[in-house]
């Protein structure tokens, strides 16, 4: 099985914005940082070529959409707190709204399963309305692979 | 815990405790020869206290091979070798549990968003610690760890580590402005995690 993780965050201008012109400069060496990151799976991408783009949706042009998929809970650990990603994480209140909403989700899909965007929103859902269970769970509050 | 009680026991001997500071210092696995010949003892003491601290949980042991393979019987065989062991022991008496309290504090500091008001704390106390020239005597007493690494000097340890896991953003924002109030003007901090190590790093600002 593979870990997969959806985090949304709602941003305080248009992703062309000034305010957000240095968000988008960290976006391609953020990227190539998790692309490279020890067990790394795959990622959600707008376009191939330009890893600047940020992906597109119908859930709304304020939500940044972010879904990676893993090896297991330590290596996406240890890419969101143990990289440099952390700088670029702790500074997530300049680019993005205060908001009370559940923004963050996991859960365990079969090797080679490559979710969708409405898949994660799901499960954001679901986490959202039944809290973490063994179907969408959290670093906080984690969940094993199905046996 | 009485498991923690006996592990630390185990470091009452002079030998051992050097043996084990030696092996921790060094942030990787290291074999009986060296430990011996750091510790100016004999392979087989060495190995008798290394296992021993192996027994009492403060070493994890793992088999590598050392050096290049050499031809004859035995030659690029797996050595055993040893390192610092990443569970927390601790032993206080009468029973203290300060890292709940902290952890439930982080929570709500966490959930009022007053991360910042924490960070302020931090810095504040940061530079209550610094003395000019002593930063890196003052990371050490507190338990960082820091070692040179090329132009920068990195911490093995984080002291915070339980805290840091349950909330990272805020306790590694609050450690960095920790670490450069206590660095002062001698060095700069900057956040620069790695896996089973302090998130932050520092760059010299003279040379002192």
């Amino acid at each position: 099985m593979h870990l997969a993780q959806l985090n949304v965050g709602r941003l305080i201008a248009p992703i062309d914005a000034p305010e957000l012109a240095e968000f988008v400069a960290l976006l391609e060496p953020i990227n190539a940082l998790a692309d490279g990151a020890p067990g790394f799976v795959w990622r959600l991408r707008e376009s191939e070529s330009d890893p600047a783009l940020t992906y597109r949706h119908d859930f709304g042009d304020d939500l940044l959409i972010n879904m990676s998929v893993w090896r297991g809970r330590q290596d996406l650990w240890d890419y969101v707190y143990r990289t440099r990603h952390l700088a670029v994480l702790q500074r997530r209140r300049e680019w993005f709204q205060r908001t009370v909403e559940i923004h963050s989700v996991m859960w365990w899909i079969p090797d080679g399963h490559l979710p969708s965007a409405a898949e994660g929103m799901a499960r954001l859902a679901l986490l959202a309305e039944h809290g973490p269970g063994a179907d969408a769970f959290t670093f906080r509050d984690f969940h094993g692979p199905p046996a | 815990m009485t498991d923690d009680l006996a592990a630390v026991a185990a470091l009452h001997d002079p030998v051992r405790r050097a043996l084990y500071d030696y092996v921790a210092a060094q942030g990787r696995a290291v074999g009986r020869n060296e430990a011996a010949q750091e510790a100016g003892i004999s392979r087989t003491l060495a190995a008798f206290h290394l296992d021993k601290l192996a027994e009492a949980g403060l070493l994890e042991v793992d088999f590598m091979r050392l050096t290049e393979a050499r031809p004859g019987p035995g030659g690029g065989r797996p050595a055993k070798v040893y390192r610092r062991a990443a569970a927390d022991r601790k032993v206080t008496l009468p029973h203290r549990d300060y890292e709940q309290l902290a952890a439930l504090l982080a929570d709500a500091v966490h959930d009022l968003a007053a991360d910042d008001r924490a960070v302020a704390a931090a810095a504040a106390a940061g530079q209550r610690l610094y003395e000019p020239g002593g930063w890196l005597a003052a990371l050490r007493a507190r338990g960082y760890e820091p070692y040179a690494d090329g132009g920068r000097v990195r911490l093995r340890n984080c002291p915070f580590r339980l805290v840091a896991q349950a909330q990272p953003l805020l306790v590694c924002a609050m450690n960095l402005a920790l670490c450069q109030g206590i660095a002062g003007g001698d060095a700069n901090a900057e956040l620069d995690p790695r896996p089973n190590e302090c998130c932050v790093s520092f760059s010299k600002n003279n040379s002192d």
